[in-house]
């Protein structure tokens, strides 16, 4: 069968991704700040207020703690809610929710409680808004045992992580990078679910892997095209779900290639970058000829001037000479 | 006409040149911002520009300011230059805040502008930590907190309103209730619309006044600044107020009627007082000739500010992420 390939943007394929829950259980609903009336912040729930009405479609006032915890009593009281929250930088205010009950209540009830939770929000920076609005802290969250993190970074995976993440008896965070959602590709129709299990390798190659995920993951695959045209074929390994880790595929890749470089958003110190790296020195150490790079975000409150910002972000060229770097080292 | 009418003529003249320079600043932001010259989010005051011109009236310049991301007139009437701001929404070193923060944050140790906060709520516990240091100090200081309705939803609103009347600290909480928070209308967020009579359940005096009436603002923000300044307590005001432009430069403006927009349109605050000086003889066309040429001026001088600024240096990337001076 050859399915007929939609076009459609990463915004579009969340939306139709939403739209298709609420259309498979009637115990699914929508709430967050401004998915309404407004339509999203982003636009990615615009029009689902009509076709839903306003009981599955919920406006929340500026609570994040309040709706977000309500969202875990929701679901512990047998609904499957989809709560939005506008930006990773707004989650704060909803951390103790997300960290003391979601993550902990059914380790500590002796596994009386399921939380079928899905919670999305907005990530990271390059649109110029500054310190309160920027960050990537999937590193911070992933630190939490309790949680399962997922990072769409394609089209498929905006489309189709979704609906296993309602599946997934536990609290699933999905993070979606803020400059993806304009991203423009094909689909085909019909595409539907995917695994939430399994890193991904979105371009094979032998001399070194490039461990990306998210609004990192269109930064290594220009920094692959680069080094290609330079003779050097990058492998890039996306890694999707950041909690729990598909160490599996790292240490394979790494394994195949004997070099790493590691590209995420957050802050290096105590970050995913740092877990990954860790794993690799445990797991793979004997198999490197090089020491493991990381290219992350400068240790700064991203800064609005468009030059500060674009230097205190990964960028393509820096994966370049990090691997430049790594090529000299060893053999 | 009373003895003290010229005296009065100057104050309220002095009021609409400040309402007018606020908004010919920022209907020129939004020029700028389609030049691609302001980037990043951008939120208008245009239409709740009586709300920070008259409680700035109430406030002394040893008194602190809190704000929020919709803050370039609280920025302006409190004394922050304009060259200064507009070279920070073009992200120049010469900015207030070295172009580091846009327009959602705006700095100034000088006027004790705390900032832009752009985070909803995240102003009001740091306005209570001003309070208490001046309270400790035994200081007679007000800190002025403008916040809007959205956040009168938060956690962080009601912490810092009871923290505040309990420990009797004196902040002067200014809500600018312009009935939405984003899209959401106030009847969407709030169980009690009255915001006034929610914030009285702390025990602190609390009324609503017209915000589009600079005046009754001035003469409100008197009586409560008096009333934290010498009472040392905190005192909360809903000024009710309507922003005539969109949420912010993304925002495509659909949860309101175009009905609604212009009911309030007629109250504007600036042709009101415009209106009321000129039917009472005191203002004339030479005069508001004169106040829009001074506008004009300090607002061109402003953008020639901005766009002869430097950038900063990206080797100074890192600087002031910890303070670079010992502790005075
Ligand atoms: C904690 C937090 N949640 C959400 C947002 C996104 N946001 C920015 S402004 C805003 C609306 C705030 O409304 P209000 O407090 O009434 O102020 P107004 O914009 O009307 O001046 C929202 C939801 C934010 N900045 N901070
Ligand atoms: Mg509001």
């Amino acid at each position: 069968m050859s399915a007929q390939a939609v076009k459609l943007t990463y915004r579009e394929a969340m939306r139709q991704a939403i739209r298709e829950a609420l259309l498979a259980d009637a115990r699914v609903f929508l709430m967050g700040e401004d998915v309404g009336a407004y339509g999203g912040c982003f636009g990615v729930s615009k029009g689902l207020l009509e076709e839903f009405g306003p009981q599955r479609i919920r406006d929340t006032p500026l609570s994040e703690s309040a709706f977000v915890g309500a969202g875990i009593g929701a679901a512990m009281g047998g609904m499957r809610p989809i709560v939005e929250v506008m930006t990773v930088n707004f989650c704060l205010l909803a951390l103790d929710q997300i960290m003391n009950n979601a993550a902990t209540i059914s380790h500590m009830s002796g596994g009386q409680f399921q939380i079928p939770l899905v919670i999305r929000m907005t990530t990271g920076a390059g649109r110029q808004v500054a310190a309160q609005h920027s960050h990537s802290l999937e590193g911070w969250l992933a630190h939490i045992p309790g949680l399962k993190l997922l990072a769409p970074a394609t089209l498929e995976d905006a489309r189709g992580m979704l609906a296993p993440a309602l599946a997934d008896p536990s609290p699933v965070l999905i993070f979606e990078h803020g400059s993806l959602y304009n991203a423009e590709g094909e689909l085909p129709d019909g595409a539907g679910a995917v695994d939430i299990e399994r890193a991904a390798i979105r371009r094979a190659g032998g001399d070194v892997s490039l461990i990306a995920y998210g609004g990192t993951l269109p930064t290594a695959l220009k920094a692959a095209d680069e080094l290609a045209s330079a003779g050097v074929q990058a492998e890039v390994l996306d890694l999707r779900v950041l909690r729990p880790l598909d160490e599996r595929a790292i240490v394979e890749s790494v394994s195949r290639t004997r070099r790493a470089v590691i590209v995420d958003e957050g802050w290096r110190s105590g970050s995913l970058a740092a877990e990954v790296s860790a794993r690799i020195m445990e797991q793979a150490f004997y198999e490197l000829d090089a020491p493991v790079e990381r290219v992350c975000s400068a240790e700064v409150p991203m800064p609005y001037a468009q030059h500060l910002e674009q230097a205190a972000l990964p960028q393509a060229q820096t994966i370049v000479t990090a691997v430049q770097r790594m090529q000299g080292a060893g053999g | 006409m009373s003895a003290a009418a010229p005296l009065e003529r100057e104050h309220d003249m002095h009021l609409l040149a400040q309402m007018l320079r606020v908004r010919r600043f920022e209907e020129k932001c939004v020029e700028l911002y389609s030049a691609a010259k302001i980037r990043g989010f951008m939120h208008l005051y245009i239409g709740e520009e009586a709300v920070a011109v008259g409680a700035m009236e109430a406030l002394e310049p040893q008194d602190a300011v809190v704000a929020t991301y919709r803050e370039h007139g609280h920025a302006l009437v409190r004394g922050v230059s304009a060259g200064a701001i507009m070279a920070e929404m073009f992200g120049k070193l010469e900015g207030c805040s070295r172009g580091r923060g846009g327009s959602m944050h705006l700095f100034d140790a000088a006027t004790r502008f705390y900032g832009g906060n752009a985070i909803v709520g995240g102003g009001l516990p740091l306005a209570a930590g001003l309070a208490l240091a001046d309270k400790l100090q035994g200081r007679a200081r007000v800190t002025a907190c403008f916040f809007g309705d959205g956040a009168v939803a938060e956690g962080e609103f009601h912490e810092s309103m009871n923290l505040s009347a309990l420990w009797q600290l004196p902040v002067l909480f200014l809500c600018e209730n312009n009935m939405y928070a984003m899209g959401t209308a106030l009847e969407r967020e709030e169980s009690e619309t009255d915001l006034a009579l929610k914030a009285s359940s702390y025990e602190m005096s609390a009324w609503s006044v017209d915000g589009m009436d600079v005046r009754a603002v001035e003469e409100a923000a008197r009586r409560a600044a008096a009333e934290v300044r010498d009472g040392s307590r905190p005192c909360f005001l809903e000024l009710r107020t309507y922003r005539f432009r969109a949420h912010s430069m993304y925002d495509p403006d659909v949860y309101r009627s175009k009905e609604e927009i212009e009911r309030w349109r007629a109250h504007d605050p600036i042709p009101a007082l415009t209106a009321e000086l000129r039917d009472a003889g005191l203002l004339g066309d030479a005069d508001l000739q004169e106040l829009e040429r001074a506008a004009a001026e300090e607002i061109e001088a402003a953008i020639a500010f901005a766009e002869a600024g430097t950038l900063e240096p990206v080797e100074d990337l890192e600087r002031f992420v910890y303070a670079e001076e010992p502790l005075a």
